[in-house]
């Protein structure tokens, strides 16, 4: 049994012009102690998703569908109950450091409150647990770390101590939703190697949400790729980049950088994704999608299994490829 | 072990305490200063205001038949220095305020300084005792208001904090008055005692702190009894702004992407609210209800008239209508004292409530 199930998750949000759904149909898992990228452009829906895993859907937004979590439905718990999982077996950490910390709370209790709340240990043990964790993080000098402010840390520092609170309750599930974009890239590759050691130490599931392909290729098993809330492909991170098969994937790929430094011409995608309540019909790509035939305007497209794991949202390109 | 690192921890309590001490001895020097300023600042902007406001005091205080005689008019600008150049006046006025000397007043014929030893304190008390009432209430209902959003208390909120704000005072004062005393009885009328009844030992003039400070416990509760409609009336504007404002800034903060970590950590949303909202949201309302109390001295002239309060306004009313320049000046005076004894209280506060600013 996958640590996570996630079956047909829908998220509605409310908008001024009434509701729309920001994810559709969205269905993956993730075993225990595994690494899955989520990519996508802006606005594909990367943070709703991890949103509703956490329930911290905005104002008004609610998820349907099932979040299955080490076999029971998220989805169905009472606030109470799901308060129980939050922060303590499923932990997030959020894209910019700068702001995710409480500015006037020091680094102590912001690292100790929840596994106060949630493990029911003395300040003592806490303490020594938040000592425990910083290390981990390798920030230096924990003991003075404790007593300091989040504004004496600089952006990677933040984040590392970003990380160590989501570490302090052992979570199983890991949620890092761009982790390294507000960072240097130097400080990226820090955080990056980071997670890779605490999933290897801890046998820690983590998703990580990014619109930087770059960033998974070397930490992920495996890569879901998003489209106006829906998955277009997925498939082991190896399988997915050398051989993409959804034209979406294979435009995101040709803009990396590195593809046009290997001579290929550099692909962007023509347009822009579509505004959210605005979803094209049929399959939500094929506006800009260099491939559509007519049906594409109709036909919503259904999984194709490419190898084991390898899977693509595309009934017309398997055969333009192959 | 244990031993080492809690001594450790005390010395590092203690460095934190000089380095707070000493930087907050410079914090309060600093504002004193500006606040001196302000004061000759403020003195000489009412001192021009009154220049040029037109009208001759003499006529105004003088009789009809004192007017027509030229000399008893000289002799009375004489007495108020009001024969000098205008830059000489305000220099005189200056250099006798400094001595704490305000001048006589030209309508009570008494110094304006003893005058207003005996009205500000009554002003003071009804203000404190309002703007208390407003920001607890205000600051509850605000958060309840934003944590219950569009839902049904925060729709009842909305409608009594709007109430609150658009009703004029004046007419708020004759509606209370007339329920709660006139027609129910539950509270007394007017003035700050019952008719007749003793004062409470003097200390601050603030008559219940007097009272309860000497024991006087019965005068106290007479007091309070006496200051409950009053304030409750200068209040409501006040708690209706700071509803609204603590509801919009709470809404805000709630926004945060440092609510949502603390909300991602599992903990109760009371938790969330007391030790991650509450901080910053106070410091928002801090500086409102500075303010606020500003503009409780001025409705203050409103409700002290209804109910025959024996304060500032009253005062500042009768000062005006009379042209009485020593007895406006003194009043502009007090207030501005009253706006920068505010701003330091609000910027000490600050400093209580930010961690960041302790330190810095
Ligand atoms: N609070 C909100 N209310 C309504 N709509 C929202 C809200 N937050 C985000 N959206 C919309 O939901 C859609 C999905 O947003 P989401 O934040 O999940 O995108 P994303 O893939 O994380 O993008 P990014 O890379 O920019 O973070 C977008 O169209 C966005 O405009
Ligand atoms: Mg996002």
């Amino acid at each position: 049994m996958p640590l996570l199930d996630v079956e047909n998750l829908t998220v509605t949000l409310a908008t001024s012009s009434g509701s729309a759904q920001a994810v559709r149909n969205l269905s993956f898992s993730l075993d225990e102690g595994e690494i899955i990228g989520i990519a996508g452009e802006s606005g594909s829906g990367k943070t709703m998703t991890a949103l509703s895993l956490m329930r911290l859907l905005p104002h008004k937004g609610f998820a349907t569908g099932s979040i299955k979590f080490s076999g029971k439905d998220l989805l169905a718990q009472t606030n109470r109950a799901y308060r129980d999982i939050r922060g303590n077996q499923i932990a997030m950490i959020f894209q910019d450091p700068m702001t995710s910390l409480h500015p006037m709370i020091k680094i102590e209790t912001q690292l100790t409150e929840h596994i106060r709340h949630h493990k029911k240990i003395s300040q003592e043990s806490a303490h020594l647990k938040a000592l425990e964790l910083l290390d981990t993080v390798k920030i230096p000098d924990p003991a003075s770390a404790l007593e300091a402010m989040p504004k004496q840390f600089s952006g990677g520092m933040r984040q590392r101590i970003a990380i160590a609170i989501a570490l302090a309750c052992d979570p199983k599930l890991l949620i890092a939703d761009e982790p390294t974009t507000a960072l240097d890239v130097t400080v990226q590759a820090g955080i990056l190697r980071l997670l890779d050691q605490l999933r290897r130490e801890k046998n820690l599931a983590v998703m990580v949400i990014t619109h930087d392909l770059g960033v998974l290729s070397s930490l992920t098993d495996r890569i879901m790729i998003m489209y106006a809330g829906s998955e277009v492909e997925s498939g082991l991170t190896s399988d997915l980049l050398k051989n993409p098969r959804h034209p979406y994937t294979k435009g995101l790929i040709s803009a990396l950088p590195t593809s046009s430094i290997s001579g290929k011409k550099l692909l962007t995608i023509e347009g822009m994704p579509p505004e959210l309540g605005q979803i094209p019909s049929g399959c939500a790509f094929h506006p800009r999608c260099a491939y559509a035939k007519t049906s594409c305007e109709s036909q919503i497209p259904t999984s194709i299994s490419i190898s084991t794991k390898h899977r693509i949202f595309c009934p017309v390109n398997p055969l333009v490829s192959s | 072990m244990q031993q080492i690192k809690k001594s450790k921890n005390l010395t590092l309590a203690g460095n934190m305490s000089a380095k707070v001490s000493s930087s907050f001895a410079k914090f309060i020097y600093k504002r004193i200063a500006v606040g001196l300023l302000m004061m000759i600042g403020i003195t000489f902007v009412a001192f021009a205001v009154t220049q040029v406001v037109p009208g001759d005091p003499a006529a105004v205080n003088l009789g009809q038949s004192a007017m027509s005689n030229p000399e008893i008019v000289a002799r009375w600008r004489a007495e108020y220095g009001l024969d000098k150049p205008v830059p000489e006046q305000y220099m005189r006025y200056i250099s006798k305020v400094l001595q704490g000397d305000l001048g006589i007043s030209q309508h009570s014929r008494r110094p304006v300084s003893e005058d207003l030893a005996e009205y500000f304190p009554a002003t003071i008390e009804i203000a404190l005792v309002a703007i208390i009432f407003s920001i607890i209430i205000g600051f509850s209902l605000g958060i309840l208001s934003a944590m219950t959003r569009d839902r049904l208390p925060d729709q009842l909120i909305r409608v009594l904090s709007l109430t609150g704000v658009s009703m004029p005072t004046f007419w708020t004062s004759l509606v209370v008055f007339y329920i709660f005393f006139f027609k129910l009885g539950w509270f007394p009328g007017t003035g700050r005692l019952d008719p007749g009844g003793d004062e409470p030992t003097h200390l601050t003039g603030l008559y219940t702190i007097d009272a309860l400070v000497h024991g006087q416990f019965s005068i106290a509760w007479i007091a309070l009894k006496h200051l409950a409609l009053p304030a409750i009336v200068l209040a409501t504007y006040t708690i209706g702004v700071l509803t609204r404002f603590t509801r919009a800034s709470v809404l805000e903060i709630l926004g945060n992407d440092y609510v949502r970590s603390a909300r991602a950590k599992g903990l109760p949303e009371w938790l969330v609210i007391k030790r991650h909202v509450l901080r910053p949201a106070l410091l928002s309302i801090i500086t409102v209800a500075g303010v606020a109390f500003g503009g409780l001295l001025s409705g203050s002239v409103l409700v002290e008239n209804v109910f025959s309060w024996p304060g500032l306004g009253q005062y500042a009313f009768k000062s005006a209508i009379a042209l009485d320049l020593p007895g406006i000046m003194g009043v502009s005076i007090v207030v501005a004292g009253v706006f920068i004894i505010m701003n330091l209280i609000v910027d000490f506060l600050y400093r209580i409530i930010d961690p960041n600013l302790r330190s810095e």
